[in-house]
């Protein structure tokens, strides 16, 4: 066993006792299910330790190496979003212990269905290849929506299929751009394209299909309508992974192949438009956020303004600038802070559903009495979407908002600090019913106490995350595709 | 014109159809076939690429992508069916349009 | 040790917040224990620190977080002088606090009592901050920990002033953003320097500089309720008396102030100031500010708002002292700081006590008041004789200052603005005074509850007593070594490089 062998582990282990919890009933479901997530957590905190104590782990699965056998390759991004995903899905997991109600179907085909799309992720995550990285990311597509259509309803059914079939037209397009690039240059490997790729009509076309596909999965404005039908109707555990996780994901294969695959072309115009497209995002999410009734539709519509900053990385890093770099940090520090907090805030909206009823904000009024603890963990989750201090979406839009003053994109920084507005308002809006005293009669209300501190750790962890920084970026750096150094020059000054 | 390009342009010709039919169709049945139809027209393209050395040996990498992407294809159809039928039973609709929602 | 310090005085209030956030809503003595334990510790450390300071020990605490931007904590004599107010105050304001729940019979005690703790935390961060980076984060904190104590009640009219408190400063705040980043872009580190630090750019960057400083100013601005951007303060007059007095003594309205005491001395420094020739603009805006809320205090009927207004006057005579350059303009902006601390928060302790004890919020109400509860009438009558300016209690000593300092700038419009605002103070006060002790009452008052002796619940006496006798001794003893007025003189001392 080399050391390397460890990568296997996240995506193995969820896979396996997947299968296992599919194949068994009963009582042990939980607890193997338990075990699981115990397991593929630690195994993929024990992979970006080791990214971060020492540099690049890259195994060959099998021993056959690129070009024809699979390579999983976990550098300091991987090793970030590794972590992550360990975090939000072992939270997750404690939360949905007893989220279904024990012994029911629901609660049967939730388990393996999520281990197999967390293990997809993971897989995602460190697949070295444009190939394995389109394979992983059906895989979470093949997750995802089934899990959607648990919630049974009429609504879940009609969003997962329409999901669904986007899914297919951008997994499809970003297949034919692999398709593509494998003509021309014969190679999929990750680093051997990026060495290999030479800036012609066949590299352009496949660029445009492969990152037109993935802005479909990733939701990017204007492709965002399906996204907060999807996220909204969907189970509250499984919300908080497609709006943490999943779409991460998508976002991760965008930067992934520009910083990796495609340093060698230009494609500042490319950056532009969807820097435009991200402006749009946040734009648009916030104001759609900000006129909702139901809790989990403005915080699905938060995602789609959410995702717009993380898009902002692509017109704003400009190797020909010295430090707009800062801009690659920031978005990925504010991917996975938001990640933290969105999955937050789902969960907390998950036991106002369960306790309440119903997610129709003006009808929350005294929830701030009732369920102070719960309050108070959607609050500080929303201290992150609002971008505050201490918070890692403080740190994260600090650093983009930088990268656009360095780099003299005004525009950007306008929209950049507006976005944060209109997260005040949506926040707060569902925050003042929260404050508001409750009715004479109200019933006293007791919160599901595992549920609520899952949800309570989870926003600790958001909110804190900008103490973390030094931490975060120190895995980031290792081979990493920007310099993480040479654009501070204030460290030298006094 | 030499026979795998001849199967490449058929191949972007059968995806490209099946794109117009994916975006114009309203039912959702045909919508999948559409879709199916883009993956097929696409995994001919691919099949295609295996004959890059005009003399060379055959690239077999290109028929591993296509055998997994086929697999993948195939449980998203399976997925969509599933799924079309229960909205069937629920709705009695075949369509994703606004109308019928409340 | 002297690494550590700095981080243990928010740390004392955080702890305590994180603490009483988890104690059981009728746990009261534990949580009296928590809050009454970490505030004395506070006070005790800031006692520490200030013997240290004098001496010229150096206290920092840093903390790397990415790119050359640090946390830094770092307690220099300014700082201390915010500290040592808010540290005090909090202490004083705990105790308030605790008897007023006891009596109003709050609710949600645990979150009250937590965020209190969080704000005080948040206050002291910025008293420490050690550069603006540091500065903002503490005072976005400062923001969002306020809006829970602002909507306490729970009502449809606090709710409200809780949205357009947020307005405001959240407003401000994303102004605040905009502006250091583009600060640091140009400067890169932005660390406070006893002095200022844009020397080597404004020959360069005269105009960005000029923008930056307007944008600061009204980032600030917003919460040391400048006019126009006052609107929110009177609004948010709806929170429990302790709350109130925390925000206008201690916390909101200081910290802007504060904040632009950093800018205009550690941040740009006098000279660029006058070079870039900001300053007119700001005394002007504070000399309006001064006028305009004295003017508009003197029709409020409504005491709370009479305060309100009245503290929308005083804290610019703070940002009137940093605007007109030099050391006894300073001095008197820099004791300002605390004397009005110390006067505006014995107000609202009396005010809450009013409200609670004989349910009166109105002035035309408090005819005769002085028979029902003396010690109390007592105390507001010393904070209000300060506040205009009777030697020798607090205020005279601020205003004296100010304009020595205006007179020697060569600003003697000030002095005119000065006089005006003492006229105006005592027009809104003296009245109050003479209501209280020398009227007739209209209607008998409520007696008493349950035969009690004290005129009030006895935590609701000792801080409003304690308070005043504070700015008594503030005036008196203004020559000791450690009175305000002494580190105030140290203080600008260090700022002009005289020392």
């Amino acid at each position: 066993m080399t050391q390397s062998s460890i990568l296997i582990w996240p995506v193995l282990l969820p896979l396996i006792f997947g299968t296992v919890v599919f194949l068994i009933r009963g009582r042990s479901v939980l607890l193997l299910s338990l075990a699981g997530a115990i397991g593929t957590a630690l195994a993929s905190f024990r992979v970006s330790h080791a990214v971060h104590q020492s540099f690049t782990l890259v195994h060959e699965v099998g021993g056959w190496g690129a070009p024809l056998g699979i390579v999983l390759r976990a550098d300091g991004l991987a090793a970030v979003m590794l972590g992550l995903s360990g975090l939000v899905g072992l939270v997750i997991s404690v939360y949905s212990l007893t989220y279904f109600k024990s012994g029911s179907r629901k609660q049967q085909l939730f388990w393996p269905i999520w281990l197999l799309l967390w293990g997809g992720l993971n897989g995602l995550f460190i697949s070295g290849d444009i190939f394995n990285l389109y394979v992983t990311l059906e895989l979470v597509s093949l997750g995802a929506i089934p899990l959607i259509a648990l919630a049974g309803t009429r609504d879940a059914i009609k969003a997962s299929l329409r999901y669904l079939l986007l899914a297919l037209l951008g997994s499809m397009s970003y297949l034919f751009g692999v398709g593509l690039l494998y003509m021309r240059f014969g190679v999929l490997d990750l680093a051997m394209l990026g060495n290999a790729i030479t800036p012609d009509l066949t590299a352009y076309a496949a660029i445009a299909l492969m990152i037109g596909g993935l802005i479909i999965k990733s939701a990017l404005f204007p492709m965002h309508f399906w996204l907060p039908p999807a996220h909204s109707s969907a189970p509250a555990p499984v919300s908080a992974a497609l709006s943490g996780l999943v779409v991460t994901a998508s976002f991760y294969m965008v930067a992934r192949l520009w910083f990796y695959a495609f340093p060698a072309l230009d494609l500042a115009k490319l950056g532009q438009l969807i820097g435009l497209l991200g402006c749009g995002a946040i734009l648009w999410g916030g104001w759609q956020a900000m006129r909702q009734e139901r809790l989990k539709m403005l915080v699905a519509y938060s995602t789609v303004s959410q995702i717009g900053y993380l898009f902002l990385v692509f017109p704003l890093c400009n190797t020909a600038v010295e430090g707009s770099g800062i801009a690659w940090s920031g978005s990925i520090l504010f991917a996975v802070s938001h990640a933290i907090a969105k999955s937050g805030a789902f969960l907390a909206a998950g036991i106002f559903i369960n306790v309440y009823g119903h997610d129709r904000i003006s009808e929350l009024r005294g929830a701030g009495r009732q369920l102070p603890m719960v309050t108070f963990a959607f609050a500080l989750a929303g201290v992150n979407l609002m971008g505050l201090p201490p918070s890692g979406g403080f740190v994260g839009k600090w650093m983009l908002l930088k990268a656009a003053f360095i780099t003299g994109q005004w525009g950007y920084g306008v929209v950049i600090v507006c976005g944060g507005l209109l997260a005040f308002c949506y926040i707060f809006r569902v925050l003042e019913q929260f404050m508001t005293t409750p009715d004479e009669n109200a019933p006293q209300l007791k919160a599901p106490v595992v549920m609520t501190y899952s949800v309570l750790s989870l926003a600790v962890v958001a909110v804190s995350l900008g103490f973390f920084t030094p931490v975060l970026l120190g895995v980031l750096g290792v081979d990493s595709p920007v310099s993480l150094v040479s654009f501070a020059p204030e460290a030298l000054l006094p | 014109m030499s026979t795998s390009l001849i199967y490449a342009i058929t191949g972007i010709a059968i995806a490209g159809l099946g794109l117009f039919h994916f975006l114009s169709q309203r039912n959702i049945l045909r919508k999948i076939l559409a879709g199916n139809f883009i993956g097929t027209g696409i995994f001919l393209f691919l099949v295609s690429s295996a004959d890059r050395q005009a003399d060379g040996p055959i690239d077999p990498v290109p028929h591993a992508l296509v055998l997994t992407g086929i697999v993948v294809a195939v449980s998203a159809t399976a997925l969509l069916l599933s799924l079309l039928c229960r909205y069937h039973d629920e709705t009695g609709s075949l369509t994703l349009d606004e109308e019928d929602d409340e | 040790m002297n690494e550590w310090l700095p981080l243990l005085i928010p740390a004392t209030s955080l702890i305590a917040a994180l603490i009483i956030f988890f104690v059981d809503e009728e746990s009261r003595g534990l949580r009296t224990f928590v809050n009454l334990t970490t505030a004395s510790l506070k006070v005790l450390l800031v006692v520490f620190l200030l013997i240290g300071v004098s001496r010229g020990e150096n206290y920092r605490f840093t903390l790397p977080l990415f790119f050359g931007f640090e946390i830094v904590l770092h307690a220099d004599a300014l700082s201390l002088l915010f500290v040592s107010l808010s540290a005090l105050l909090w202490l004083v304001t705990t105790i308030y606090a605790i008897g007023y729940m006891d009596v109003s019979h709050g609710h949600d005690r645990s979150r009250f009592f937590g965020f209190f703790s969080l704000c005080v935390s948040a206050t002291t961060g910025i008293a420490l901050a050690g550069n603006l980076f540091t500065f903002l984060v503490f005072y976005e904190l400062l923001t969002i920990t306020t809006y829970p104590l602002v909507t306490h009640r729970g009502g449809a009219d606090a709710i409200k002033a809780g949205r357009i408190y947020l307005i405001y400063t959240l407003g401000g705040g994303a102004l605040l953003l905009v502006a250091i980043v583009w600060l640091k872009s140009i400067v890169g580190a932005a660390n406070f320097v006893t002095g200022g630090m844009l020397i080597p750019f404004v020959a360069s960057h005269q105009l960005e500089l000029t923008i930056i400083f307007t944008m600061l100013i009204i980032g600030f601005g917003v919460k040391a309720a400048l006019i126009p951007l006052h609107g929110w303060l009177p609004v948010a007059m709806v929170a429990p008396a302790p709350v109130s007095a925390l925000l206008h003594a201690v916390a909101v309205v200081k910290a802007g102030a504060f904040g632009i005491m950093r800018i205009v001395y550690d941040v740009y420094g006098p000279g660029v100031c006058t070079e870039l020739g900001v300053r007119p603009w700001l005394a002007a805006a504070a000399a309006a500010t001064i006028i305009y809320g004295s003017m508009r205090a003197l029709r409020q009927d409504d005491f709370k708002r009479r305060l309100a207004y009245s503290t929308v006057s005083q804290v610019s005579y703070i940002i009137l002292g940093a605007a007109i350059i030099g050391p006894l303009a300073t001095v008197g902006g820099l004791v300002h700081l605390f004397h009005q601390g110390i006067m505006k928060i014995t107000m609202f302790f009396v005010a809450g006590n009013l409200a609670e004890e004989v349910h009166i919020k109105k002035i035309s109400q408090m005819n005769g008041l002085g028979r029902r509860m003396p010690i109390t009438m007592a105390s507001f009558s010393i904070a209000a004789c300060a506040m205009v300016g009777i030697p020798p209690m607090a205020g005279f000593i601020s205003k004296w200052y100010l304009g020595l300092g205006a007179i020697a700038a060569g600003q003697g419009w000030v002095v005119a603005v000065l006089l005006g605002s003492t006229l105006l103070n005592a027009a809104y006060f003296l009245p109050i005074v003479y209501r209280v002790w020398f009227k007739e009452p209209d209607v008998p008052f409520d007696p008493p509850e349950n035969g009690r002796k004290l005129e009030i619940h006895l935590y609701l006496l000792i801080p409003p007593l304690f308070t005043a006798l504070c700015v008594l001794a503030a005036g008196i003893f203004a020559g000791m070594p450690f009175s305000p007025l002494a580190w105030a003189k140290l203080i600008a001392l260090r700022e002009y490089g005289l020392q």
